[in-house]
């Protein structure tokens, strides 16, 4: 193990950089949308970065920490369900320097929990709904389940009081960050609607290409930099890896990305005749996302496996989604992050060296999936009844940017009939 | 429908539960906690049945 202040240096170093995972994803949301929504896209990603770190900061931090926590007896365990440290960050200078860089990282992951749903509901979620779901996300939904996995909460435990391997592991968020988010866009979709035209009154779905492969691409080579700080970080901060362990790490966060996108190629190749870059980038997210809760835990070749399984899955899954369940997901959020996190979760289980982790991993699935989807879903139900997620019908004909910020991100270009209106 | 479906899921979550707590033996409590999981699946399925028959509805 290394010593303490050359541990937290580096990944103080490496949290500088995980802000990229986010700028990353904000590029694949804008380039998989629609031309005339792609200023309202990017200005909403950073709107609710801002909103999340406000909200974590203030409220959540203090949800998600190990100080002073809640906890009820069952069973003869003690049950640790939420934090209880003072609002607005007001104990942090005191703390020492890893529950400083804990709550640095927990900041960081609640804007990428919030910005996953702002994808899903590209083009007709407007920017104040977006604000408020990152508000939510940031200030109650994911600090609890932190606390639960990271803030030494009764999943975290669950190697403690009951046997199970090393209690459920999920050091960059598999399950804490990408499932969470994958269940708030899940919500979204289905309270907000698919977009005007996408599923027509006869015949099947309406194609609806992203309107930029390169912000697309580029912002996959962007979040790939992102990633590889989360999940050494996090290997760092949650399971207190060496630097062997971190090369490693950084090692299968590269080859589960990898291994999805040679997969994703190849199925798009087979399935269409050329490969589609939409699938590609997003087999290629649903890679790293995968990588999150496993890259620190498991074998160079299981990573790789994990990957290309992943790669497979996500084209499927994606068109499945779509046409057999009218479920219209621009950013293949569900597929992509829901899905992708399950089967990290799942997978750094079966290639755990400790007896039980499996069992651990299984009832931290089943507790993110069982309490925060229904969660998500309700508190997003009676957020809409007080601040509408959907754009009226207007404003979606005429596009979110000029709707909503009264001008469009490509001035220049000449205004053509929109065929998706049948 | 949808909503009997997301009101499901959390048995599924107290099924895990229940049996982290009264099962110390790995067998059974692997199966149960696995069968909480396919109680939550069920009840992702019934959600999902719910938004179609919503999406149809919406078409017509």
């Amino acid at each position: 193990m290394m010593t303490p202040p050359l541990s937290a240096a580096i990944v103080f170093a490496l949290l500088l950089l995980a802000p990229l995972a986010l700028a990353g994803l904000a590029l694949v949301n804008a380039g998989l949308g629609r031309s005339r929504s792609a200023a309202q896209s990017l200005l909403g990603s950073l709107a609710i970065m801002a909103a999340a770190f406000i909200a974590f900061a203030g409220v959540g931090a203090c949800f998600a920490g190990p100080d002073g926590a809640l906890s009820f007896n069952l069973a003869g365990k003690s049950w640790n369900w939420l934090g209880t440290a003072p609002v607005l960050l007001l104990h942090l200078a005191r703390s020492p320097i890893e529950s400083q860089l804990g709550v640095l990282f927990e900041c960081l992951a609640a804007a990428l929990v919030s910005i996953i749903p702002w994808g899903a509901g590209a083009d007709r979620l407007r920017l104040a709904a977006g604000w408020a779901i990152a508000a939510l996300m940031g200030a109650l939904g994911f600090p609890v389940l932190a606390h639960w996995v990271w803030g030494a909460g009764w999943i975290g435990q669950l190697g403690a009081n009951f046997g199970l391997g090393a209690g459920f592991l999920d050091p960059a968020g598999g399950a804490t960050v990408h499932v969470l988010g994958g269940a708030g866009a899940l919500a979204v979709v289905w309270i907000a609607g698919p977009r005007r035209g996408k599923f027509p009154k006869e015949g099947l779905a309406t194609a609806m290409p992203a309107h930029n492969a390169t912000f697309v691409l580029a912002g996959c080579m962007i979040a790939v930099v992102g990633w590889l700080a989360f999940n050494c970080a996090g290997a760092l901060l949650w399971l207190h890896a060496d630097l062997n362990g971190l090369v490693i790490t950084a090692l299968n966060t590269l080859l589960a990305a990898a291994g999805a996108l040679g997969a994703t190629l190849v199925v798009t190749w087979i399935r269409f005749g050329k490969p589609d870059a939409s699938l590609c980038a997003n087999g290629w997210l649903a890679g790293l996302v995968t990588s999150s809760a496993s890259a620190a835990l498991i074998p160079p070749a299981a990573a790789l496996f994990t990957g290309v399984v992943m790669g497979i899955a996500t084209p499927l899954l994606v068109e499945f989604l779509e046409l057999a369940l009218s479920i219209d997901d621009p950013a293949g959020a569900i597929s992509v992050h829901f899905a992708g996190g399950l089967w990290g979760v799942f997978v750094a289980g079966v290639f755990a060296p400790q007896k039980g982790q499996l069992l651990a991993q299984l009832a931290g699935m089943a507790a993110v999936v069982g309490v925060f989807l229904p969660t998500v879903y309700f508190a997003f139900k009676l957020l809409d009844r007080f601040i509408p997620l959907r754009v009226d019908p207007d404003g979606e004909r005429i596009g979110m940017d000029l709707h909503e910020l009264g001008g469009g991100a490509y001035p220049e270009f000449v205004i053509h009939r929109d065929e998706s209106y049948r | 429908m949808k909503y009997a479906g997301l009101l499901v899921m959390p048995t599924g979550f107290f099924l895990a539960v229940a049996a982290l707590v009264l099962f110390p033996d790995p067998g059974r409590r692997g199966a149960f906690v696995v069968c909480g999981l396919l109680v939550e699946a069920l009840g992702v399925a019934v959600a999902v049945r719910g938004h179609m028959l919503d999406a149809r509805e919406a078409r017509r």
